[in-house]
């Protein structure tokens, strides 16, 4: 084949593959499929799963200090939950040749990124409820419209995912609802925590449209199928009125109901903030790095040992046999 | 002191089952977030979680069984060091994996052995507990048991690590098979289970894990108790500090 | 200090007696009782399943989607092996 077939051959490709897309056929691992949709998946869903794996931390801290035997079986399951949609999603990410190891190294080298909202830190337990409301309640707003992306395996995990974080999101707001209830000192933890959360929790659908580079080109590969500010308005419109319902404020003058769009606007974001913390400048980063990879230097020895006896039972085994 | 009475005696009896499972869940949940990889990281935590539920049903009958209105909360929540009455080894910190695996190993077999015998209690809430549970610990000891087959048999370093964690663990173990009056009380009334013969199962059992391990099991130079008269190590204060903190800071509430 | 990671294991749950093995994702571990272990606690935290299986990801031997025409495409044309094909009179009962 000379250079000049190669390129007709990549271009017919590509087009088979845009056609397979748009006719809303899924992607699966073995198929052909164009490098820069390769990493771009990659790169997301390995984002997506350091987001789970680190967004244990926050959470964690508070389930040696949960306040009731309830409130801490929730909390433990919730955190546990995490973890195990962080694996599914490394189980995807992997499917398209990347392996956990190099994930989990980029990770920790600093060249992977997770969700901002994780950097910020857990200060009273309000904000526990606050997060499984707030925080998941995101999540769960992008990750409804990621269960018809385009990549099957992707898709999958994103399906399980959805499934068991519908407790997530309710389990928040029923924590809140007891402090919205309860005496000065809680209704005073729970506004506080709305106030530290709503706008890390707007930042958590990524910058606005317009400053939004790759999108374009992951709603042709329908990698996503709605853009940042969709999602985040359709979150804004969902939460105000429970914040209202709690008896809250709305941590933002400018927020309100606007009759003629049918939605509510809001006043403008804290950008700086935002790109500081994605930088790394914010309140936890250090930490949550620092914990990660202390955890996995750790536990090297221990997986050390299992493959070393792993590699014993297989040895006898074979002169048995 | 007044007499014993069996109404005291079960609820005693049955508030250490609660304390050990609560206290050792916690230690474990210590470890959510921080374990050696993801997929152990929520092995270890469905295990808190049992352990958690398991003291979650045992603080409620206890509450039940004492009569004065106290619930699962207040049990946990609203006692001090002195009142606690788990045995010392589960409020031990959680050191490395090696520890970790060695004091759940031990609890687990103790666990086992134990709720198998309650099975057969006369007390029909304990027996129904105890059947919940025992099917929870089967699972619980073969999970690390296989842990302590692949670190004792592992890595140079892993041995070792394991060694350590034997010998640290080893003054805690006679503890956890002292009868003293309630043990005897609700063995004679059919209710509880002798720990005698829970040590003679444990002994084999452990030995035998510890056989494929290639470990050995020390006797120890000497034995620390009466964590059950609430004569506690330094350790269990913090814990309990760190866990009863918002609750104490704001009574009489819901959370 | 050379970073050490365990082999990656294919899982497949049974949802309910009667039905399939289907295939629900991966886990890593350094052994196959480790492997059914970690499935069980990954997978079934939600008692979606009463039976497992796991293989290690290496022995799994798949189609390619070069294979696609040599293998499937064979088949299209064999529309006789389908019930659609034959006309039976309505009137024919149990068919």
């Amino acid at each position: 084949m000379t250079p000049q077939d190669q390129v007709v051959d990549i271009d017919a490709l590509e087009t088979e593959f845009q056609e397979r897309i748009d006719a809303e056929k899924k992607i699966e691992p073995k198929d052909w499929m164009p490098e820069a949709y390769r990493r771009t998946l990659i790169r997301q869903i390995s984002q997506h799963a350091h987001s789970e794996v680190v967004g244990q931390l926050p959470e964690g801290n508070w389930i040696t200090r949960a306040p009731s035997l309830r409130r801490k079986a929730i909390l433990l399951a919730k955190v546990q939950d995490e973890a195990g949609h962080g694996l599914y999603l490394y189980s995807a990410a992997e499917t398209l040749g990347s392996s956990r190891e190099q994930m989990v190294d980029d990770l920790h080298a600093g060249k992977a990124k997770y969700s901002s909202i994780f950097n910020y830190p857990t200060l009273s337990w309000a904000d526990i409820p606050a997060i499984g409301w707030l925080v998941d309640g995101a999540a769960i707003v992008n990750q409804v419209a990621l269960c018809r992306t385009s990549y099957g395996p992707y898709s999958r995990a994103m399906i399980r995912v959805c499934k068991e974080e519908s407790f997530h999101a309710r389990q928040g707001f029923e924590g809140m609802l007891a402090l919205a209830r309860g005496n000065e000192a809680q209704k005073k933890m729970c506004q506080d925590a709305i106030n530290r959360y709503w706008w890390p929790a707007l930042m958590m659908f990524g910058p606005s449209d317009a400053d939004s580079p790759n999108s374009a080109q992951s709603m042709k590969w329908k990698i996503k199928r709605f853009s940042n500010d969709e999602l985040r308005q359709k979150f804004v419109d969902q939460t105000v009125p429970q914040i209202e319902y709690l008896g809250m404020e709305v941590p933002d003058a400018d927020c309100k109901w606007n009759e003629e769009r049918g939605h509510y606007d809001i006043g403008e974001m804290p950008w700086e903030e935002f790109f500081a913390v994605i930088k790394g400048h914010g309140p936890c980063n250090h930490e949550r790095l620092q914990a990660r990879q202390k955890a996995h230097d750790e536990g090297n020895w221990v997986r050390e040992a299992a493959l070393a006896y792993q590699k014993k039972q297989a040895d006898k085994k074979q002169s048995v046999a | 002191m007044s007499e014993l009475t069996q109404q005291d005696a079960l609820f005693t009896y049955t508030l250490r089952l609660a304390d050990n499972a609560l206290i050792l869940g916690h230690r474990l949940s210590e470890w959510c977030g921080h374990g050696p990889f993801l997929e152990e990281d929520i092995g270890v935590i469905n295990t808190a979680l049992d352990l958690l539920g398991r003291c979650r049903m045992l603080y409620s009958y206890a509450g039940e069984v004492e009569g004065k209105g106290r619930d699962e909360d207040d049990l946990a929540y609203h006692r001090d060091e002195r009142e606690f009455t788990n045995y010392l080894l589960m409020e031990q910190p959680k050191g490395d994996f090696a520890y970790t695996t060695i004091r759940q190993f031990y609890a687990d077999v103790w666990n086992l052995h134990f709720y198998t015998e309650l099975c057969n209690s006369k007390d029909e809430t304990l027996a129904a507990i105890a059947k919940k549970v025992v099917k929870e610990c089967r699972y619980h000891f073969r999970h690390n048991a296989e842990w302590v087959k692949r670190l004792g048999d592992g890595t140079e370093e892993s041995i070792q690590r394991m060694n350590d964690a034997i010998a640290e663990a080893s003054r805690f173990v006679n503890e956890m098979f002292e009868m003293d009056d309630v043990d005897q009380m609700m063995v004679d009334a059919g209710i509880g289970v002798d720990l005698n013969e829970v040590k003679a199962k444990w002994i084999a059992s452990v030995d035998e894990v510890f056989a494929e391990a290639t470990l050995q099991r020390p006797e120890p130079e000497y034995d620390r108790s009466g964590g059950r008269l609430g004569l506690h190590t330094e350790q269990l204060g913090f814990l309990l500090a760190e866990m009863q903190y918002v609750q104490r800071c704001h009574p009489g509430l819901q959370w | 200090m050379v970073d050490q990671y365990l082999p990656l294991w294919e899982v497949f749950v049974r949802s309910k007696r009667g039905m399939d093995h289907k295939h629900c994702g991966s886990v890593h571990a350094a052994d196959a009782e480790q492997a059914l272990q970690y499935a069980r606690d990954v997978y079934t935290r939600r008692s979606e399943g009463n039976s497992i299986w796991v293989v290690e990801a290496k022995h799994i031997v798949a189609s390619q989607p070069d294979d696609q025409e040599a293998f499937f495409e064979p088949a299209d044309d064999k529309v006789y092996r389908h019930a659609t094909f034959y006309d039976v009179p309505a009137d024919v009962k149990h068919m």
